[in-house]
């Protein structure tokens, strides 16, 4: 019964979406307010439609209703019930359904909290909205019903992919599609304005909280995949400048570009052309990341062809919204009115240097990605593109940006010198090159740049703090006033010092963890002792342990510290026998500053892990034979994590701001103000 | 008052647009050098066996693990096994640990080095990591040796 409801509830949302995109933007065109007026209530419908529909099928992931085909491809009954409704969104299907919600969810949040926006332009915007909804619920209800049933039902399911049975990879989907799909309703802002013919500081003010809440979801999102990779990969590192995070890490960067321009588009009415093209770029690299991902074009260009009609429809849609809006934006862009002026040296030129670096550097990304994938589809050679590219490109253009970041905020509007910012950041200066310094000395001088690096981590969070200082007048006036400065600081500006200091934490944890990672492979018997980076690891051996739907082969390492006891790490191997698939389990030991990361392998002569019978590493658990084992020291790594933490958190705080909130913007009386009927 | 404003305009697009082509400019020339070193290049087991690739440059190999190929070698974190289109087949080295799905008669790419004795030094080795997976690389290897059955669908799961 379910299963149907919530087929039924997707088409239903489809019809809804149909009417709510062309019903408010004819009203709007017409200026008749009835029409207009039904925008709220449409977006409304979406919403609780698409959530049912959702419901249903986490419902038949709960209850295991082996005669959706859905479930039977990934669950099992056996599975912890966290995985049972994680298992719905960890599959083509269901995780359309989970775009297609945060796509009404978003919808329905400016129909509810855009109180006061101006009537033509909620409409426009809700209308995009649901034009965008239009396309995905037509997308899976034509070629990816998540609801279709199997006969006769088989007596259990598949189980999910066992790697995706894990608490951050149940959560990275949700937040991930907040931030990507978030960028939608800024993007339905965007098109609205340029249907409208204005941009103006009450606009950007507008969209600026949607841009905040989208980019801060995106950050959670990439850095709980990046951590869930490090832990379950068992590779030690965090970013492998793979196809699939570069997708989501493209809007990322616009996003990010796009936070910023939206200030001087507020604060000087300038950067309003722009802003609108990032607000598009941003929802477009969106879609490409949606297409990558989804077509199978990343398995291979050739494997288009497995289900042609996904990939299409995709393409379809990626290519009417980029199109239609570059199209519209090339048409009414020039008609938007240039704003204030400013010197190159000023915060608008300050902000602009940090667009054109952000974009600059998205586009190297964007070659990266793309380029093996169009040169395979112009059959030429076939090749890759890794990490040594990006490390080659991406990084020199990060460094000029993440020095500006310090002196962004010291410059003043319009115009400024730089001579006097100097003067204003010189703790800052003094205190990174001590850094600088004490590294050097630790280190023995034998990494430069890593030192160099530290000290461009330390100058990001000594600068952030300096502004702060600067703005409560710390040590300049009396407690109480500094006091009462920070409680009266803007939380935009409180929010503005966490994220740049939330970026300096993680570009320590980066740096820490690619310039000094230690790592051991060995082999190792019962009784082993050996070091690694300061610590005595001895081999305890290795014994069979059982899960609820997996069995394992765990191994025992006891870690000491200056002669005591200072971890036991017990690295597993599990088999999934209704997956069939084998995942290795890290054993991790953080104490913040450090991580000690322990897996096991294969035992010695395992020789030939068949296809038959079950794998060495099950059979030879609790013998005294030879594994292989691989640990790593991976100094300040949980920084590059908890660094992006910070940035939400900061982003969340500016989120917060009262002029978010009350005091509705006043548009400018407009002389002469065309609409798309004249 | 008409005429300075439209001039400071002009000058700060002027700048603006300085500012741009300089980024554009760095990014450009980065890349292009990037790619002229870091471009990984993708061979068929044939094209080693048939010395048409490259030695001593990093490239990519794909291909089956041949069946009963593989070998540890004892007292040593090494492994080696062939990778095979069915047509010829590369002897390969790695140490460290295989990936979880890494299996004979299964597809596997390795990213390394050709010495020239034949034999491909990996230093890194990547399995499927999905059951209904068949990594694009080995698929088109087989594709080129003719051997290619849709015994397996390159589909993606996700």
């Amino acid at each position: 019964m379910a299963p149907e409801l919530g087929h039924i509830a997707l088409i239903l949302a489809l019809c809804v979406a149909l009417l709510q995109s062309v019903l408010p933007l004819a009203g709007a065109q017409m200026r008749d307010p009835a029409l207009m007026a039904t925008a709220k209530p449409a977006a409304y419908a979406q919403f609780f439609l698409v959530a049912l529909a959702f419901g249903c099928l986490i419902y038949s992931f709960v209850v295991s209703d082996f005669t959706v085909e859905n479930v039977v491809r990934n669950s099992h009954s056996a599975k912890p019930l966290l995985y049972k409704v994680s298992g719905s969104w960890g599959n083509h299907e269901g995780s359309m359904v989970l775009w297609a919600l945060i796509l009404a969810l978003f919808g329905a949040a400016v129909a509810a909290f855009g109180r006061n926006l101006p009537p033509g332009l909620k409409a426009r915007t809700l209308s995009i909205q649901a034009m965008i909804g239009v396309a995905f619920l037509a997308f899976i209800v034509f070629t990816s019903n998540p609801f279709e049933r199997v006969f006769p039902p088989p007596p259990d399911g598949q189980d999910l992919n066992p790697l995706l049975q894990d608490p951050g990879l149940a959560f990275h989907p949700p937040l991930l599609y907040l931030g990507y799909v978030g960028f939608s309703i800024v993007f339905a802002f965007a098109m609205a304005a340029l249907i409208e013919g204005r941009v103006d500081a009450a606009w950007a003010r507008w969209v600026r909280p949607w841009t905040l809440a989208a980019w801060s979801a995106l950050t959670g999102g990439i850095a709980l995949g990046s951590w869930w990779a490090y832990y379950e990969l068992g590779w030690g590192g965090w970013w492998f400048w793979d196809p699939v995070e570069n997708a989501s890490f493209m809007p990322w960067l616009v996003g990010a570009a796009l936070l910023h321009s939206a200030i001087v588009a507020e604060k000087r009415d300038a950067l309003k052309t722009w802003t609108i093209l990032l607000a598009i770029l941003a929802f477009a690299l969106s879609l490409v990341g949606t297409f990558l991902v989804r077509s199978g074009i990343l398995t291979s260009v050739h494997a288009f062809a497995v289900d042609p009609k996904r990939g299409v429809f995709i393409l379809a849609i990626l290519i009417i919204a980029v199109g239609g809006s570059l199209a519209l934006y090339a048409w009414r862009a020039p008609m938007l009115k240039a704003g204030g002026l400013f010197q190159p040296i000023s915060r608008e030129g300050g902000l602009v240097l940090n667009n054109l670096l952000l974009g600059t550097a998205t586009a190297t990304v964007f070659i990266g990605t793309l380029y093996p994938l169009f040169l395979e589809a112009i059959g030429g050679a076939k090749v890759s593109v890794g990490p040594p590219f990006f490390n080659a490109t991406f990084v020199p253009l990060m460094v000029p940006l993440l020095i500006a970041v310090s002196f962004g905020p010291m410059l003043g509007w319009k115009r400024a010198e730089l001579g006097a910012v100097f003067q204003r950041l010189w703790v800052a200066l003094a205190l990174s090159l001590g850094v600088i310094l004490l590294t050097l000395a630790f280190d023995k001088g034998r990494q430069i740049l890593a030192a160099l690096a530290m000290g461009l981590a330390a100058w990001l969070i000594f600068g952030a703090l300096v502004e702060w200082a600067e703005r409560v007048k710390l040590f300049r006036a009396p407690l109480a006033t500094v006091w009462s400065r920070a409680v009266n600081l803007p939380r935009a500006a409180w929010g503005m010092t966490i994220a740049h200091a939330g970026l300096g934490l993680m570009v320590l944890g980066i740096t820490g963890s690619t310039a000094w990672q230690t790592e051991v492979i060995r082999l190792v018997r019962n009784g082993d002792a050996f070091d690694v980076a300061g610590y005595s690891f001895v081999f305890k051996g290795t014994q069979s342990q059982e899960g609820p739907n997996f069995i394992a082969t765990r191994a025992v390492f006891e870690v000491y510290k200056n002669e005591r006891l200072y971890a036991v790490m017990t690295p597993e191997k599990r088999l999934f026998p209704a997956a069939g698939s084998t995942t290795t389990e890290a054993s991790i030991r953080t104490n913040l500053l450090a991580d000690l990361y322990a897996t096991i392998g294969d035992p010695e002569g395992a020789g030939q892990p068949g296809a038959s019978g079950p794998p060495a590493f099950l059979t030879m658990a609790g013998q005294d034979v030879a594994w292989t084992a691989r640990i790593y020291h991976n100094p300040l790594v949980p920084w590059v994590w908890l660094g992006a933490l910070v940035m939400m958190v900061g982003a969340g705080v500016s989120l917060t701001d009262r002029r978010h909130r009350v005091g509705a913007p006043q548009r400018l009386p407009h002389a002469a103000m065309p609409t798309a009927a004249e | 008052m008409k005429l300075p404003k439209a001039r400071a305009a002009k000058r700060r697009r002027m700048a603006v647009l300085l500012l741009a082509m300089i980024g554009l400019g760095t990014a450009a020339a980065l890349t292009l050098t990037a790619f002229d070193d870091h471009l990984v290049f993708f061979r068929t087991p044939t094209d080693v066996a048939t010395h048409q690739a490259p030695v001593d440059r990093q490239m990519r190999i794909g291909g089956l693990v041949e069946e009963g190929s593989l070998e540890r070698v004892t007292g040593s974190t090494e492994v080696r096994f062939r990778v095979t289109d069915l047509e010829h087949a590369v002897p390969v080295v790695y140490r460290g640990v295989l990936p979880d799905l890494f299996r004979e008669g299964q597809g596997v790419v390795a990213n390394g080095k050709l010495a020239s004795d034949g034999v491909f030094t990996a230093s890194e080795v990547l399995a499927r990591h999905d059951e209904n997976y068949m990594p694009p690389e080995v698929a088109e290897a087989l594709k080129r040796s003719g051997r290619w059955q849709h015994t397996e669908p390159p589909g993606a799961k996700n």
